[in-house]
């Protein structure tokens, strides 16, 4: 049913539901013997756009985008710290805006302008809100870092163009980033180091342009 | 060759600090790796298409037994390699004996190896895969029957009488410690406080899920594996598969996070090893973060019975602490809570007790600060009790109390600042300004209170060694199996080393994190820094004393006939009073190979001649929701005596760190079992609550200074684990102060507090 | 996560006659799906990705506004129509989730989020709303954070939807189209459904049928606020949550529409509560029958015997933050 060019289906059986379902582990007895049809992988070709390059992937249905950065592509800066969106560690930008890789399956962002960490800047060639964190000391074990830096880049966006979050005294009064401000704003991100506290202010730091 | 045993070394440039690299707040060294992505984690190793995937089966019972077990279907899956269980994986060495040996994370740790089930979520079964996807689908195709244990045990509070006495408690701590009569003393006492508080289990949850990469290569075994200390890692893999150390290599340069938890061997280092080896190429294996509440370490859930009995004007008389803890039938861990108690106020008769309380779960294990934090629970939430019924200051009310001495050992302390922090952040704080009745504070719909509370860790140090290379061209390399969970180990040996040697830090390159490297402390106990930076201080001083010889010894040298013994490194440069000459000229025509220098550090001395611990006080200022009854941190201070401060930025992250960690202990963090099968209901990080960006308030952290002359040659004391320390009783107590209401049972979520809010109505 | 097919629609007509066939789920956002699939809770056979189909408008209908389904919870928290006129759902969308979740998650796929009830989240523990038939883990079990209103023997999970309470408020409708081609339109309090012994089925839409719009009417006249409350500050579901929507003239309560949210498999109208309220008096007395009265019918199972005080404080507060009323001080 697709016609786009780049996103072909190379196996079209549609499977019927309820298919080699796992037993539940606390059922008192084994399914009988009977023969079950084992779900077969299914697999398609995409296009992605990551970092402004472009990769064709062949990949399972099933990738989610974070698995095919990291398992695929071998860029492994992105991180998986839950693979359900309950910690943002996957944080991605995806046509600008952050989102949560892991949530999100690769086939469904050919076309889409994907930036992860490693777009973002290099070692050498440090983004500001690198930098930033660099400076303010707002990382400790890094694991959670790759995704903060691209939700505070995602999130300076945001309130650039006025949205207003939970803790914002009015909803049509523009944009103050307030620590509480960013705060909540980053609270998609769980730091289990809790650097809180310098995250807000490395963000705060490239706001002001002082980084 | 090895420059062994000086507890110190003859000169030593950390005490000079001539280049003034300590106790600068440098950048974290390994800081532009972390921000742009590039640093490595155990599950970012080797080739994409020749690793296999390896994922975990968890127990769906509590106790019991596998009965049956089908892989047909999950090994007919498309992609699957192979389906591992207790009847095909191979064989194992049988699971280290309940009670502990020397060392609890040098021991076996076999998986798969019986039908039995000890606890919810075990490993039953690893499938091996060509993708993730598929290993995660086949996983849910393997048939397990099990028969339960109808006697199982899952209950703490229901399982109490039936609480046993352990030999000894965590940390080689004694069980029970006792000193004159307190049972008389409570007696006869005129101010009683007698309490039980009751802690949640809780998990460590670091970011990174538990992951490990097994590659063999013919009999050779390298576990790329996050584990912070490489040498039990290396050491318990090698006993759990039966095979010779020298045959397994654990690399570890980066780790993220572990407070503890990355400590042992867990199931998924062993699975991939096995999982290996079946298949004959790499794999890997991550737990699940609902995985990871079943198969990393937990902090026990505890009954803590406090009682107190002082004079009228506030002096103690008699303290008990009774402490009974939940571990395993499996694996003892009885966390040292009551050890708390013995260190933080003078009284004549006391008595500090642990027990054991067996049940059918995951064992209960080590998470940052192990019984001090939740010993500080009780002792500083009834010290604050103590103080209700006196009507007295809570500060005053501990520097009263404050010990002349070790009160357990009778040691001197070697430093002690517990007074101190209290006075500077009573002032910084405003304490002053505190409701001194409680419920008295508003602003707006929200009840304001004030708490403070005692922290304390021991200053521990373990045997750690470090080989350093000072090269021709100036520059050095520090090697080390030492670990960097997030404490900033690659920067402080960084500086430790290059203040040493005389160079600047970019000539400094540290690597850690391999177990073919000098085997150190590693990171756990707040120890890494002083052992690994001890060892590192005197491999540069070994390194120091070669090159000295070989100045003062060379006709071309401007230092030929120096003193060696008073040649010093600075500047890039070999010293020796108003004669220098650059080091790389010394090196290019004399040692041209570099020179290389090694040293070991023994670790505590003993038997040990002082007490030393941090200690700190916490203040916290909360926020009830007079309606909701929701409570928000709004402001913290820790102040902290922990001796030299090796580097202020890092330092003052990590305490940082602790007392947010504390803010999720006071007010949010709770594994919940349920008790009819054993399993933790809320295991995921959706409902497992750990604090989030908008929980932590204005929160600043200070270190005094503070000389500590016989911990570590350093000077130092570690600072990882304090920081948690006290945060929960000081939520607790402003709590109180803010309320009214005194809540004995953690985490102090709103349900706990809305009883006994004033009618929303009327207020 | 099962394997699936896939398709992407490029038309809303034929992806509804795609959705209609067995095993098959539309996907939008992805975030409550794809965490459903990892752990074979959901397994779709074949996926339909509407997330291209043009459903992405907000745009005024007269006195209302219509918004297109596939409208981000972000984008429909920023836009100056709902900031301006219906604040209570701008401020619902932004005490849900994260950042991140909100940019991806879809208006529709909000409202057919499936409870966070733990039990139901285990694939290993009895749950009627999971595998009909097997028992409620929860009746008996934690449920902390489960329902004290319009729940069942089968069933005592929650709607974890902030965004829905409010619309539900708001008196929101849904329009959708079927896979035959034709449209309806149905009210959002017509579209959920109690557990009862079904607790499986959630809502009203047929097989394929697709949310194509969120329409709200005119804003109702009168001050519009979200309260929620949860155990941490930002980034959890809530434990209860009130949307409120309240006119007062010459002291007195003209009109009240009241939500609830965290205490029920629905967002929970609180007729009675508006009922109660309306000509009363903007008086604290006043918002605090309303609230018991809310809560009337309010029945705990222990471990959330709690949520009944807590809605009826958390309701009588934000009534009178809403009328504008200062309580005693």
């Amino acid at each position: 049913m697709s016609d786009e060019p780049s996103l072909s289906i190379d196996r079209r059986t549609v499977l019927k539901s309820g298919v080699a379902v796992g037993v539940i582990a606390n059922l008192p007895a084994i399914a009988d013997g009977a023969e079950v049809k084992v779900a077969q992988p299914v697999n398609v070709t995409v296009n992605l756009r990551i970092n402004n390059q472009t990769h064709a992937l062949t990949l399972d249905t099933r990738t989610s985008l974070l698995d095919a950065l990291r398992e695929q592509l071998g860029m492994t800066g992105t991180k998986k710290g839950c693979d359900h969106g309950q910690c943002g560690a996957c944080t991605v930008l995806v046509n600008g805006r952050r989102i949560n890789s892991c949530l999100t399956l690769a086939i469904m962002h050919d076309g889409d302008q994907i930036t992860t960490i490693e777009g973002v800047g290099a070692p050498d060639d440090l983004h500001p809100m690198q930098a930033a964190f660099i400076e303010h000391d707002a990382f400790q074990c890094g694991y959670c870092t790759a995704g903060q830096i691209c939700s505070a880049i995602g999130m300076l966006k945001e309130a650039a163009d006025g949205w207003p979050s939970h803790v914002s005294a009015n909803l049509t009064g523009g944009v103050t980033l307030t620590d509480a401000e960013v705060s909540e704003r980053m609270s998609g991100n769980i730091c289990r180091c809790a650097a809180y506290p310098n995250i807000v202010a490395a963000i705060q730091a490239v706001r002001g342009g002082e980084a | 060759m090895v420059n062994r045993s000086p507890l110190s070394p003859a000169i030593n440039p950390v005490e000079e600090n001539r280049g003034g690299l300590i106790g600068k707040p440098m950048n974290r060294v390994d800081g532009p790796l972390k921000v742009t992505g590039r640093a490595k984690y155990s599950y970012e190793y080797r080739g994409l298409k020749d690793t296999a995937y390896g994922f975990i089966v968890g127990a769906g019972i509590g106790k019991g037994r596998i009965s049956g077990i089908d892989t047909s279907r999950a090994e007919a899956a498309p992609r699957v390699l192979a389906v591992l269980t207790y009847q095909n994986a191979p064989k194992q060495a049988p699971p280290h004996p309940r009670e502990n040996g020397a060392n609890r994370f040098d021991r076996s740790e076999p998986f798969l190896f019986s039908p039995d089930v000890r606890y919810y979520g075990e490993p039953v079964a690893l499938v091996i895969a060509e993708t993730y996807e598929a290993a995660r689908h086949a996983a849910g195709l393997v048939e397990v029957r099990y028969v339960k244990d109808a006697q199982a045990k899952f209950d703490l509070a229901a399982s109490q009488s039936q609480a046993y006495k352990p030999k000894g408690v965590n940390a080689g701590m004694k069980t029970d410690t006792a000193e004159g009569d307190f049972d008389g003393a409570f007696a006869a006492a005129p101010v009683k406080i007698d309490v039980t508080y009751h802690l949640p289990h809780e998990h460590n949850m670091p970011m990174e899920p538990h992951a490990t990469q097994a590659v063999w290569d013919g009999d050779q075994l390298t576990l790329y594996s996050g584990q912070q200390i490489a040498a039990t890692a290396h050491s318990s893999i090698a006993k759990t598969l039966q095979i010779p150390p020298e045959r397994v290599r654990v690399v570890t340069p980066f780790i993220g996070g572990g407070f503890g938890s990355k400590v042992p061997l867990h199931a998924q280092a062993v699975l991939a090893a096995l999982g290996a080896k079946v298949v004959r190429r790499p794999v890997k294996v991550a737990q699940t973060r609902p995985q990871m509440f079943a198969n990393t370490n937990h902090r026990p859930e505890c009954l803590q019975r406090m009682r107190l009995g002082a004079t009228k004007d506030g002096v103690l008389t008699a303290i008990a602490h009774d402490v009974w803890s939940q571990t395993t039938p499996f694996d003892e861990f009885i966390e040292q809570t009551a050890a708390f108690s013995r260190v933080m106020y003078a009284a004549p008769n006391r008595a500090h007790r642990h027990w054991g309380v067996i049940l059918d779960l995951p064992s209960s294990d080590i998470m940052r600060a192990p019984g001090e934090e939740p010993g500080s629970v009780a002792q500083e939430c009834a010290m604050d009790e103590l103080a209700v019924a006196l009507d007295m200051d809570p500060i005053e009310l501990r520097i009263k109390n404050e010990p002349k001495d070790d009160p357990e050992t009778h040691l001197p302390f070697s430093s002690r600042s517990l007074v101190e922090c209290y006075r500077e952040g009573a002032r910084r704080f405003g304490w002053s300004t505190r409701p001194k009745r409680p419920a008295t504070l508003r602003d707006g719909r929200w009840l304001v209170g004030y708490g403070v509370a005692s922290a304390m860790f021991p200053t521990y140090m373990r045997p750690s060694a470090a080989a350093v290379r000072v090269n021709a061209d100036g520059t050095a390399v520090v090697k080390m199996d030492m670990t960097d969970i997030g404490t900033g180990s690659y920067t402080v040996l960084t500086q430790v080393a290059a203040e040493s040697l005389g160079l600047a830090p970019e000539k400094v390159t540290v690597e850690l994190g391999d177990s073919k490297l000098p085997k150190s402390s590693g990171s756990g106990g707040s120890f890494g820094a002083a052992s690994a930076g001890s060892a590192t201080l005197l491999a540069c001083e070994h390194v120091r004393a070669q090159i000295a010889q070989l100045a003062t010894k060379d006709r071309r040298s401007p230092l030929a006939g120096a003193d060696a013994a008073t040649i010093a490194l600075r500047d890039g440069h070999v010293v020796a009073g108003d004669k220098s000459e650059p080091l790389s000229a010394v090196l290019s025509r004399l040692a041209p190979a570099g020179v290389e220098g090694k040293g070991e550090h023994q670790g505590a001395q003993q038997p040990a001649k002082y007490s030393s611990h941090v200690f700190g006080a916490q203040f916290a200022e909360v926020g009830v929701d007079i309606d909701s009854g929701e409570i928000r941190v709004r402001r913290m201070l820790g102040v902290f005596g922990s001796g030299r401060i090796l580097n202020p930025k890092t330092a003052r992250s990590q305490l940082i760190g602790g007392m947010i960690m504390g803010i999720g202990a006071g007010l949010t963090e709770e594994s919940i079992v349920d008790p009819r099968d054993g399993s933790f209901v809320n295991h995921d990080l959706a409902e497992y609550h750990v604090p989030v960006n908008a929980d932590v308030p204005q929160i600043d952290a200070i270190c005094l200074e503070e000389q500590e002359p016989y911990a570590n040659p350093l000077g130092i004391k570690g600072l990882g684990e304090v920081g948690i320390v006290g945060v929960a009783a000081a939520l607790a107590n402003a709590v109180y102060n803010a309320t009214g209401i005194r809540v004995r049972k953690f985490p102090i979520t709103l349900d706990k507090v809305l009883g006994g809010l004033p009618d929303t109505g009327s207020t | 996560m099962m394997p699936f097919t896939y398709e992407r629609a490029l038309d809303a007509s034929s992806a509804a006659k795609a959705a209609a066939q067995p095993g098959t789920k539309y996907i939008a956002g992805g975030t409550n799906l794809l965490d459903l699939m990892k752990l074979e809770i959901e397994k779709p056979a074949h996926l339909v990705d509407i997330t291209r189909l043009p459903l992405r408008q907000i745009e005024a209908t007269g006195d209302g506004v219509r918004i297109g389904s596939q409208v981000p919870n972000s984008d429909l928290a920023a836009h100056p129509l709902i900031r301006e006129r219906y604040p209570v759902l701008a401020k619902a969308l932004l005490a849900g989730a994260s950042g991140q979740l909100r940019n991806k998650a879809s208006t529709g796929g909000n409202l057919l989020q499936r409870t966070r009830c733990y039990y139901f989240y285990d694939a290993e523990k009895p749950c009627n709303k999971r595998e009909p038939g097997s028992g409620c883990a929860a009746l008996q079990g934690f449920n902390r954070i489960h329902a004290i209103l319009g729940a069942s023997d089968s069933c005592i999970a929650v709607h974890p939807s902030d965004m829905a309470v409010a619309l539900t408020a708001l008196d929101a409708s849904i329009e959708t189209l079927l896979p035959d081609g034709s449209k309806r339109t149905l009210p959002i309090g017509d579209l959920y459904r109690l557990p009862g012994d079904t607790p499986h089925i959630e809502t009203t839409l047929k097989p394929g049928e697709l949310i194509t719009a969120v329409v709200l009417p005119a804003p109702p006249a009168g001050n519009q606020t979200y309260r929620k409350v949860r155990d941490r500050a930002s980034y959890a579901f809530a434990l209860v949550s009130v949307a409120a929507i309240v006119r007062v003239d010459a002291g007195r309560v003209r009109d009240a529409r009241i939500a609830m949210g965290g205490v029920a498999h629905k967002p929970w109208r609180a007729v009675e509560a508006e009922k109660t309220l309306r000509g009363k008096p903007a008086s604290m007395a006043s918002f605090a029958a309303a609230a018991q009265a809310a809560l009337r019918s309010a029945k705990g199972h222990g471990g959330n015997d709690f949520k009944i005080p807590l809605a009826q404080r958390v309701l009588t507060r934000t009534l009178a933050d809403v009328a504008g009323i200062e309580g005693a001080a």
